[in-house]
């Protein structure tokens, strides 16, 4: 397929492997920040293709992991107690709550749907115009722009009963609490190629000035993987620190204005509790007050408390690149993706699921 | 969640509505469609990477040979030092 194979290719992969060995000199720690970026490395064997002086860090950048269980704990009981349509993601299905996940509370009864995009949300809406339809609107930048047209569009067909759940949250900010926490060991990033498609260049300048770090916007195939690498190494063995851009062919440094336009219209920024993280100011989407009737938060009165630390669960320790899953003393053993502790076991880009799914096989 | 993959545009209607320009897009032979609102500049066999639904850039040929090429270049140029170092 046009795009993709053409990213696959074993001869490219190796050029850019023995370009990378050949220039690192030092140990270096390199943290890709999105989960698909992750699940890409490790799908493909490249951890253990690159030479051992570079580090990949796994970072935060798995939107359902961070999702907070008080949020999921919201999302079950509109579908249990508000007899509310739950439309979400699939991903978000057996995130464990505090007292079940939406799956399990769908085999209470609860009327939970999987889809592919909000918009079909918005569909089930105008069809179903005596039920509540509730959207769980989890993402990062990249689905913002889709979830906001949810709600603009409910606006323009009159829709009195759709709304969403937004759990957005944004990457920059958390890039910055990573460079912030005393303990990091991060010596250059990979910028999630896709979250600046949507959002572009501009916001990364702050974060490269400021931590003098570099960071290479990175697409998501092997070749796209270890040419960001390359990039990266590149500018850490001269001592440089810029913004570079490895995905060109997608990536202009504006991003896409009216998609950036349609979220600055619904959403506004405001402090987000992260999953095992904490709370990053600036780094969550809410829905603005004139959109309120379309908010479920404001629609159903539901307020939402900073989560008790997860006493088992090392999530958090993993999502800020401190263990690798392995490490972790539950890992494969009381956690599975069928019995998981916390989210990043299950979710298509939590850094667990990447090692359970490829390198339990092995 | 950030997953998005490139396809090839194959149909676009017509749509004085803002937010709903509605298209079909190819991966590799499956159809799907895709709302247009944030691309109305794409055109029947474009290739466009779509995330839930929704179309958000264009795929830039030249970018895209210019890479392929560089990196390829740079394969022989590195395969040369490395033979040459051997000698």
């Amino acid at each position: 397929m046009k795009y993709l194979s053409e990213y696959r290719d074993a001869n490219l992969v190796d050029a850019l492997l023995r370009k990378i060995k050949r220039t690192v000199t030092r140990q270096w720690n390199i943290m890709e920040v999105c989960g698909g970026q992750t699940h890409g490395l490790v799908r493909h064997g490249i951890l253990e293709m690159l030479p051992e002086k570079v580090q990949m860090i796994h970072g935060p950048g798995c939107p359902v992991c961070v999702t907070p269980v008080s949020l999921i704990d919201k999302a079950v009981e509109l579908c249990l107690h508000q007899d509310v349509i739950l439309c979400s993601y699939g991903d978000m299905l057996r995130v464990p709550g505090t007292e079940m996940s939406l799956q399990q509370a769908r085999a209470k009864g609860g009327d939970v749907k999987i889809l592919y995009s909000p918009l079909e949300a918005v569909e089930i809406a105008r069809k179903n115009p005596r039920r509540e339809v509730v959207f769980f609107a989890v993402g990062f930048e990249t689905t913002a722009p889709a979830n906001a047209l949810s709600v603009v569009r409910a606006k323009q067909l009159q829709l009195s009963n759709y709304s969403i759940l937004s759990a957005h949250v944004l990457v920059p900010p958390a890039m910055e609490a990573i460079m912030n926490d005393e303990e990091t060991q991060v010596s250059g990033f990979l910028a999630a190629g896709h979250v600046c498609t949507v959002m572009g260049l501009r916001e990364y300048e702050p974060l490269v000035e400021k931590w003098k770090v570099p960071v290479v916007v990175t697409g998501f195939e092997p070749v796209d993987l270890l040419e960001g690498i390359l990039m990266v190494v590149t500018q850490l063995e001269k001592g440089e620190y810029r913004l570079e851009n490895q995905y060109k062919r997608v990536v202009n440094s504006d991003g896409n204005r009216s998609a950036v336009g349609l979220i600055g219209q619904v959403f506004e920024y405001r402090e987000r509790d992260w999953r095992g993280i904490g709370e990053i100011p600036s780094s969550g989407l809410f829905v603005k007050d004139e959109f309120r009737d379309f908010d479920a938060m404001a629609k159903y009165q539901l307020t939402v408390r900073p989560d008790q630390t997860d006493t088992e669960c090392l999530s958090g320790d993993v999502m800020k690149g401190k263990i690798k899953p392995p490490e972790c003393p539950h890992f494969g053993e009381t956690c599975t993706p069928e019995h998981p502790l916390g989210a990043p076991m299950v979710s298509s880009e939590g850094a667990c699921a990447a090692y359970y799914q490829y390198s339990m096989k092995s | 969640m950030c997953l998005a993959i490139p396809g090839k545009v194959i149909s676009l209607q017509p749509s004085s509505d803002k937010t709903n320009i509605p298209g079909k897009v190819s991966f590799g032979g499956i159809l799907r469609e895709v709302n247009f609102c944030f691309l109305p500049e794409a055109g029947i066999g474009d290739y466009v990477l779509v995330h839930v639904g929704v179309a958000l850039s264009k795929v830039d040929e030249k970018e895209a040979m210019e890479t392929l090429n560089y990196l390829q270049e740079m394969g022989e140029l590195d395969e040369l030092d490395s033979e040459q170092e051997k000698l």
